[in-house]
């Protein structure tokens, strides 16, 4: 058995070799692929991902290629489509979703010399390097507008699937509207999907019926914007992209994943031989995470004292998980002035304390 | 000017024909459809049927067929039975689901202890759950006479919920940090899938697969219960004079399909994809339903589509990334051969005639 797998990647080595010495002898391009969950035209999380892609092919010309299959599935489709691209010569591989953690290892073990990057997960290899952005610091400041533009006090939430990731942006976004205004109520369905327009849009048609006149949402499509332009009267924010088209109302503001220099610096670092494996986690001071234009539809007070929370997260003068903070059982989580750390972070399982609900197991 | 006229008997050069005649329209039209978006139709229609079973890389792609396809043939050898009898089981992806969830936590419950009779009991277990799901339709038919379509497919949602809730809960790999999905089997040997040579695709998945091809074929051909399938197909009053029980046959009919679709299931959950997650099911239950119509509801015939429409799948992958076809394209192909399939079918129960009627 083990002899008919060395031959299968002696078999894959050589014609590695074989198209590496046919692209050499064209040109010295570096092939980089991307895989995405999405299609590139959601508007929101696979779209940004491909305008990071597009910034790579743009920053580099001619040294560089990209490639990308959209709307891969999680599973064995993609541990396909990643030893495809690594067959075909891409010297860089960036799969942009949780899902593709493992098949990402068990591709990566058979071309030691690809590089892949692997977004939000937490399994490295020698060769497999992961990234994700800070973004509850984003929801820290779009819980800060949420508090103060809110009249009714109920703050609809749209959850995807109750991972750690928008766990955290839950509890920083209540964190944060409660600091600015201690009635407000947060209510929270959990879409279990990251997009599907028509459930989004139920689900916000759900919050507002209910007296949300704020919409947060961590599902990528425009569907719940177009359902609070429709209620009338209730705010939303952009999420993973601008979705400025629902500006300056409902629209107020947006949290923007921006992968385009992290794609960049890793695709230079493949070109010079400099590639580390690393666990990257970079929020808003390092540009990872950035927040849309604060339109007018907020008072001016309540925009400047945004950027001013904006601008501390980003100096890294303030973190959002700051205490004094309790979990939502009551018990004590950080004592006055303490910091979380990544670790617990990274696996939040819990709300803080005055967050209704509970999430689902 | 051109008419139908219906033939006595269905042709039989035609009913083996026209999958030909789909296969080769679809080329025709897809590749005017690629050449409208810039690209060489030529070179496109080679990338996706070709470079998979002949290209440099054949050595990775081939293997490839087999775990693609072989689901899909075992799902839809299955379904043929019963859409053969009139029996129409739409649920197959929930009976996928429900199959892998009862296989692969059946295995996990007995983590982390290693013996052979794991995969056994998986297999069982994932027979089972496809099994129990199909059942509901079943039962609900032949007890108050609902629609087993509606009731099938609503069961496909219900079944996606109880895998989202799996994941995040029962099956949730404890030492995954929070984040939803099981413990991945293909590092829990006892439970693991692997190939049966290495190397070669060939999962006990495909075997099952081309198990279920020789049981369906003999079934059919030899068998006095396939015999009832076909003739309640085909001439259900005679069926219901030679003493053919509807509920009987409904029940087997939706039985089988759900456990072959369960299986599947099993066996990619344990295999393939290693692990139950949130978003575990890609579709497969559903094309099945294409595969199944495209190989005429004939088992050798399925095996045939199954592989087509696995080499469409990942010929449609390379030439997305080589040639930067957008997915939505690659799935308009798929979809021509069905439609083209349906269109060129009106050739196996008429004939074109061309020139005016004659007085009769």
């Amino acid at each position: 058995m083990n002899l008919t797998k060395r031959a299968l990647l002696t078999g894959a080595a050589m014609a590695m070799s074989l198209a590496a010495a046919g692209t050499a002898f064209a040109q010295e391009k570096t092939k980089v692929g991307f895989v995405y969950v999405g299609p590139v035209g959601d508007g929101g999380w696979t779209y940004e991902h491909d305008k990071g892609r597009q910034a790579v092919e743009k920053h580099f010309g001619d040294q560089v290629e990209t490639v990308f299959v959209e709307s891969v599935p999680e599973g064995p489709d993609s541990e396909r489509v990643m030893t495809q691209m690594a067959l075909d010569g891409a010297k860089l591989i960036f799969t942009t979703s949780f899902g593709y953690m493992d098949p990402t290892i068990n591709v990566a073990k058979k071309f030691p010399d690809v590089k892949f990057e692997h977004a939000t997960g937490y399994k490295t290899a020698e060769n497999v390097g992961t990234y994700s952005a800070r973004f509850y610091e984003g929801r820290a400041v779009q819980g800060t507008i949420a508090g103060h533009m809110t009249k009714s006090n109920v703050i609809g939430y749209i959850g995807s699937y109750p991972i750690p990731e928008v766990i955290r942006g839950i509890n920083s976004a209540y964190i944060h509207a409660k600091k600015v205004n201690p009635d407000v109520q947060f209510k929270i369905v959990w879409a279990f999907t990251w997009f599907d327009p028509a459930k989004e849009a139920d689900a916000a048609k759900v919050l507002i019926e209910q007296g949300a006149d704020v919409i947060l949402q961590h599902t990528d499509s425009t569907a719940p914007l177009a359902a609070a332009q429709a209620a009338g009267n209730v705010i939303g924010f952009g999420q993973a992209s601008d979705m400025a088209e629902y500006a300056p109302s409902p629209r107020v503001s947006s949290i923007i994943d921006n992968w385009a220099p992290y794609y960049i610096k890793q695709t230079q670092a493949v070109i010079d031989g400099t590639w580390k494996s690393e666990m990257t986690w970079d929020g808003i001071g390092a540009g990872m995470v950035g927040i849309g234009e604060i339109t007018d539809a907020v008072p001016a007070e309540v925009k400047a004292e945004a950027m001013a929370l904006k601008d501390k997260i980003a100096s890294g003068e303030y973190h959002p998980f700051t205490g004094p903070l309790k979990k939502q059982d009551g018990s004590d989580w950080l004592a006055e002035g303490e910091v979380a750390d990544d670790g617990t972070l990274a696996g939040l399982n819990f709300y803080v304390e005055g967050i209704e609900g509970e999430i689902p197991q | 000017m051109v008419r139908l006229e219906k033939r006595l008997q269905p042709s039989a050069v035609f009913a083996w024909a026209t999958p030909v005649m789909a296969v080769i329209a679809t080329m025709i039209f897809g590749g005017l459809l690629f050449a409208a978006l810039g690209k060489d139709p030529l070179v496109a229609i080679r990338t996706i049927f070709w470079d998979p079973l002949f290209g440099q890389y054949a050595f990775f792609y081939r293997p490839q067929l087999l775990v693609k396809g072989g689901p899909l043939i075992l799902i839809a050898i299955g379904l043929s039975l019963g859409f053969r009898a009139g029996i129409w089981n739409i649920g197959a992806e929930g009976q996928y689901i429900m199959g892998a969830i009862c296989g692969a936590g059946a295995g996990l419950a007995f983590y982390p202890l290693e013996a052979w009779y794991i995969f056994p009991i998986m297999v069982l277990a994932g027979a089972l759950g496809g099994w129990v799901w199909a059942m509901i339709p079943g039962v609900l038919k032949v007890k108050f006479g609902t629609n087993e379509i509606l009731v099938s497919l609503m069961l496909v949602y219900v079944a996606e919920q109880f895998l989202a809730s799996v994941s995040l809960g029962l099956l949730k790999n404890p030492q995954g940090f929070g984040f939803p999905g099981s413990r991945n089997l293909q590092q829990y040997p006892s439970a693991h899938n692997a190939e049966i040579f290495e190397g070669t695709g060939m999962h006990w998945g495909v075997a099952a697969a081309l198990i279920a091809v020789i049981f369906a074929y003999v079934l059919l051909s030899r068998h006095q219960l396939g015999y009832h399938i076909r003739l309640t197909g085909e001439a259900p009053r005679a069926a219901k004079f030679a003493g053919v029980s509807p509920s009987r046959l409904i029940l087997f009919c939706l039985g089988i399909s759900g456990a072959f679709a369960g299986l599947a299931g099993m066996f990619e959950a344990s295999g393939p994809a290693g692990q139950i997650t949130i978003d575990f099911n890609t579709g497969y239950g559903f094309t099945a339903i294409i595969v199944a119509f495209l190989g005429r509801l004939h088992p050798v015939g399925i095996l045939l589509a199954g592989l087509l429409m696995a080499l469409t799948y990942i010929g449609g992958e390379i030439a997305q990334s080589s040639l930067g076809l957008p997915s939505a394209a690659i799935q308009m192909f798929q979809g021509m051969l069905l439609f083209f399939l349906l269109a060129v079918d009106v050739l196996t129960g008429y004939r074109i005639r061309f020139g005016q009627r004659e007085a009769a």
